[in-house]
C-alpha cells in the first residue's frame, strides 16, 4: 500500500493555512478532525496513514487526543506533533505518545521530510509486523488482533487460521488447503474442523463483520471483498 | 507442546495484562475443578504441568500414589468474559498425567481423548451438537419450595422478559468464548429455557459444555438468579434433558449418509444406532447419573422411556431428523435420553464406545417404531423387542455393573469409583423417608 494513497488525519480542525498549504504541496491526502469521535468517524478503511496533532494552541487536548487514540488501537496510528519554542520541555516523558516533533512555527522542507521518514517507517513494521484489512488489524509479532479498535481474543488456532485468511485477501481457499496451510497435516479433526473454527471466529468478529469471512458455496471460503466485485 | 501456541499463549497473556490463569479440569463426576496461578507461574505450568495432589479429588489417586500432574492444552486458552475488566483473567483446560507421562486413569478428558483417539485411527470424526435445557429460579430460600424465576411456556417472548435478558447475556458470552449458538428459546415449563450448540468434534464439545454451564450460573448468579442443570426440579412439569445430535465424519464425506436410501442413513449409521440402542441400558447410568434423573425419564414429558428409534418421533430414545433440504452434512441422529447434570466426557465417551462397537460388530438396527410409543403397554411392547431404559439410578448400576463395554470404555479406575460412588448416593436416597410415604401411609396403616 503506497502512503500517497493513504489519508492523515489533521488535528485540530481547521488545520492552519500553513500546514494545509505544505501537506497538499507534497500530495499527501488529508482531513482536518476536531475530536477524536471526528476521527473515528472519518477513518478510512484501512486506518489512518498518520496523524499530526498541531499542539501550539492547546498544548492538553493534543495530549489527551493522543492518549485516547493510543488507547483504542492495538497497531498505533504514527503520530507527529508540532509544538512550539517554550513547549518543549512538556515533551519529556511522553515519548509513548508520539513518534516524531517538530518546532513550530516549521520549515515546510523539515516537515515533509519528517513525514516521509515516518509513514515509510511505519509502512516497513507494516508490512512485516501487522496485517490489516478494513478495521482488522493483527500484529504478528504481539499475536494481538483488534477490530474496529476492539481486542479480539482468540485460541491459537482461531488466530493463525485469521492470519492466513487475513493475508490472502480476496481469494477463495477450499478446506483442504486451509486444513493443511494452517493446521498442518499431523492435525486430524477433518475438513469439516475448517467450518467449525470460521464459525468460531465469526462470532468473535461480532455480528457486523461476520461477513468478512464469506462462504463460497461447495468451494471453501474467502477473505473479504473479491477482487472482481470491489 | 508446540512452541509456537506455548509463545501464543504466554504473548497473549502479557498483552492483555492477564492477572490470574485458571487451570481447569474436570473430575469423575463432572464438577469443574480449578486451580488459579500468576502468569510468572505459567510458562513453567506449559512446559512441565503442574503437580497437584490427587487425592483430593473425588474419583481421582489412592492416596498412596497421589500426586499427579496437571498439563495445560494451550489450544483451549480463552480470557473470561465475566472476570474483572481491571484484572483480567483466562482459563485453559488440562490433561491430567502421572509423572512418567501417561495419561491418568482417572482423567476423564484423557477418557474422551482415547475414544476420540481410537475413533480417528478408523479414519473417522466424531461430532456432536447438545441441545441443552436448565432452569432459573428465584434465589433459593433453604426449605421452602423452589420459584421458577418467569412463568412463560413454550418459545414465549413476554414483554417483561428478564430470563430473556439473562439468556441473551449468556449467549453473548459464550459466542466470545467461541462456543457458537445455533438457537435459543424459552422452553415448555416455567423458568425453563433451552440453549442449542453447533456441533463441534466431541472433545471440544466436551469442554464447550463444562465453559456453558459456569457460564450459565455465573452470568445469574450476577443477576441475582438461581440457574440449575438439575434433571427434573419440579414435579409435573417438563426436566431439563440434554439431547444430542451426532454425526461420524470420515474426512468431508459424511458416513452417516446415504443418498440411495429411504432415510437417507448409511450402513454405518444404522449399525451405529444399532450399537447405542444394544448398549443404552449399560450406559445410562453415565449419561444419566443422579437419582433425580430417572424422575425425568417418565413417560408424557418429552422424555424417553423406551429402548426405540424413529424418523420423526419424539417419544423414542433415538430420534432421526430430517436433514434441511435433504443437505448431506445434516444428516444425523439424536439421542434423547441424556441429561446436562451428566460428565459430559464420559457420557461422549460411552455414546461412540457404543455406537462404534456397533459399527465394528456390524450390528443389525431392529425396526424403527413410529407409533407414539407412551399409549402402548409395556408388556405389548416388550413382546415387539422394545424395552424400557433403567428405572432407577439403582436398576442402571445394576445393568452397568455387568457390562463389559462400559467398564472397558471407562477404564477400570472410573469404572469401580464411579460405581461405588453412585451406590453410596442410592443408598442415602432409599434409606430416607419421604413425605409420599409418610402421606399415604401413616393414617392409613
Amino acid at each position: 500500500m503506497s502512503d500517497s494513497t493513504r489519508q492523515i488525519a489533521v488535528v485540530p480542525d481547521p488545520a492552519s493555512p500553513e500546514l494545509a498549504r505544505t501537506l497538499d504541496l507534497a500530495g499527501y491526502s488529508w482531513k482536518a478532525v476536531g475530536t477524536t469521535e471526528a476521527a473515528a468517524e472519518a477513518e478510512p478503511v484501512g486506518g489512518w496513514a498518520g496523524v499530526i496533532v498541531n499542539a501550539t494552541d492547546d498544548l492538553d487536548g493534543a495530549w489527551s487526543f493522543l492518549r485516547t487514540v493510543r488507547k483504542q488501537n492495538t497497531v498505533p496510528t504514527p503520530a507527529l506533533i508540532l509544538v512550539a519554542g517554550n513547549q518543549l520541555a512538556e515533551l519529556e516523558h511522553r515519548d509513548d505518545l508520539f513518534d516524531d516533533f517538530c518546532l513550530s512555527p516549521f520549515h515546510p522542507t523539515e516537515l515533509e521530510a519528517r513525514l516521509r521518514h515516518l509513514l515509510s517507517a511505519e509502512a516497513e513494521v507494516q508490512s512485516a509486523d501487522v496485517v490489516e484489512y478494513g478495521s482488522l488489524a493483527l500484529n504478528l509479532e504481539t499475536y494481538q488482533a483488534s477490530i474496529s479498535g476492539r481486542s479480539l481474543d482468540m485460541t491459537y488456532m482461531e488466530y493463525e487460521l485469521l492470519k492466513f485468511l487475513a493475508q490472502n485477501p480476496g481469494k477463495v481457499f477450499t478446506r483442504e488447503i486451509l486444513l493443511s496451510r494452517v493446521w498442518g497435516y499431523e492435525y486430524y479433526g477433518g475438513a469439516r474442523t475448517v467450518d467449525v473454527h470460521v464459525r468460531r471466529l465469526r462470532a468473535k468478529l461480532g455480528e457486523e463483520h461476520a461477513n468478512l469471512i464469506q462462504t463460497v458455496r461447495s468451494v471453501g471460503y474467502r477473505f473479504g471483498q473479491s477482487r472482481w466485485d470491489s | 507442546m508446540n512452541e509456537q501456541q506455548k509463545a501464543y499463549v504466554l504473548r497473549s497473556v502479557e498483552e492483555r495484562g492477564v492477572r490470574l490463569i485458571r487451570l481447569w479440569f474436570t473430575d469423575v463426576l463432572g464438577n469443574l475443578k480449578s486451580m488459579a496461578i500468576s502468569p510468572p507461574e505459567l510458562d513453567n505450568a506449559l512446559s512441565d504441568g503442574l503437580t497437584f495432589d490427587g487425592s483430593s479429588i473425588d474419583g481421582f489417586s489412592r492416596v498412596q500414589e497421589s500426586d499427579v500432574l496437571a498439563i495445560p492444552d494451550p489450544d483451549t486458552f480463552e480470557l473470561l468474559p465475566w472476570a474483572d475488566p481491571g484484572a483480567p483473567e483466562a482459563r485453559i483446560f488440562c490433561d491430567i498425567h502421572h509423572f512418567d507421562g501417561t495419561a491418568f486413569e482417572g482423567d476423564p478428558r484423557q477418557v474422551l481423548r482415547r475414544h476420540v483417539k481410537a475413533a480417528h485411527d478408523a479414519g473417522l470424526t466424531f461430532y456432536v451438537s447438545p441441545d441443552v435445557e436448565y432452569f432459573y429460579f428465584e434465589p433459593l430460600t433453604p426449605g421452602a419450595e423452589p420459584v421458577p424465576f418467569d412463568d412463560g411456556g413454550f418459545f414465549d417472548h413476554t414483554t417483561n422478559d428478564v430470563t430473556g435478558e439473562l439468556r441473551k447475556k449468556t449467549i453473548r458470552t459464550l459466542e466470545t468464548m467461541g462456543i457458537p449458538v445455533e438457537f435459543s428459546f424459552h422452553e415448555d415449563a416455567p423458568g425453563q429455557q433451552e440453549i442449542d450448540l453447533r456441533h463441534t468434534d466431541a472433545l471440544t464439545m466436551a469442554d464447550s459444555m463444562m465453559t456453558l454451564r459456569l457460564a450459565v450460573r455465573e452470568i445469574a448468579a450476577r443477576n441475582g438468579v438461581h440457574a440449575t442443570f438439575m434433571p427434573k426440579p419440579l414435579e409435573g412439569l417438563q426436566g431439563s434433558g440434554m439431547h444430542l445430535h451426532m454425526s461420524l465424519f470420515r474426512g468431508d464425506e459424511n458416513a452417516f449418509y446415504d443418498e440411495n436410501d429411504g432415510y437417507n442413513l448409511s450402513d454405518t449409521a444404522k449399525s451405529f444406532m444399532a450399537g447405542l440402542l444394544h448398549h443404552a441400558a449399560e450406559i445410562t447410568a453415565v449419561t444419566n447419573q443422579t437419582v433425580n434423573s430417572y424422575k425425568r425419564l417418565v413417560p408424557n414429558f418429552e422424555a424417553p422411556v423406551h429402548i426405540s428409534w424413529a424418523r420423526d418421533n419424539r417419544s423414542g430414545l433415538i430420534r432421526v431428523p430430517i436433514a434441511k433440504r435433504g443437505n448431506p452434512l445434516a444428516t444425523r441422529i439424536e439421542y434423547r435420553s441424556a441429561d446436562p447434570a451428566c460428565n459430559p466426557y464420559l457420557a461422549f465417551s460411552l455414546i461412540l464406545a457404543a455406537g462404534m462397537r456397533g459399527v465394528e460388530e456390524g450390528y443389525e438396527l431392529p425396526e424403527e417404531a413410529d407409533a407414539n410409543l407412551f399409549e402402548i403397554d409395556d408388556d405389548v411392547l416388550a413382546k415387539l423387542g422394545i424395552n424400557q431404559l433403567p428405572q432407577s439410578l439403582n436398576d442402571a448400576l445394576i445393568i452397568m455393573e455387568r457390562s463389559e463395554l462400559v467398564q472397558g470404555a471407562l477404564g477400570e479406575h472410573i469404572f469401580e469409583w464411579f460405581v461405588r460412588n453412585k451406590r453410596h448416593e442410592w443408598r442415602a436416597y432409599k434409606t430416607q423417608v419421604t413425605p409420599f410415604e409418610r402421606d399415604r401411609y401413616l393414617r392409613s396403616l
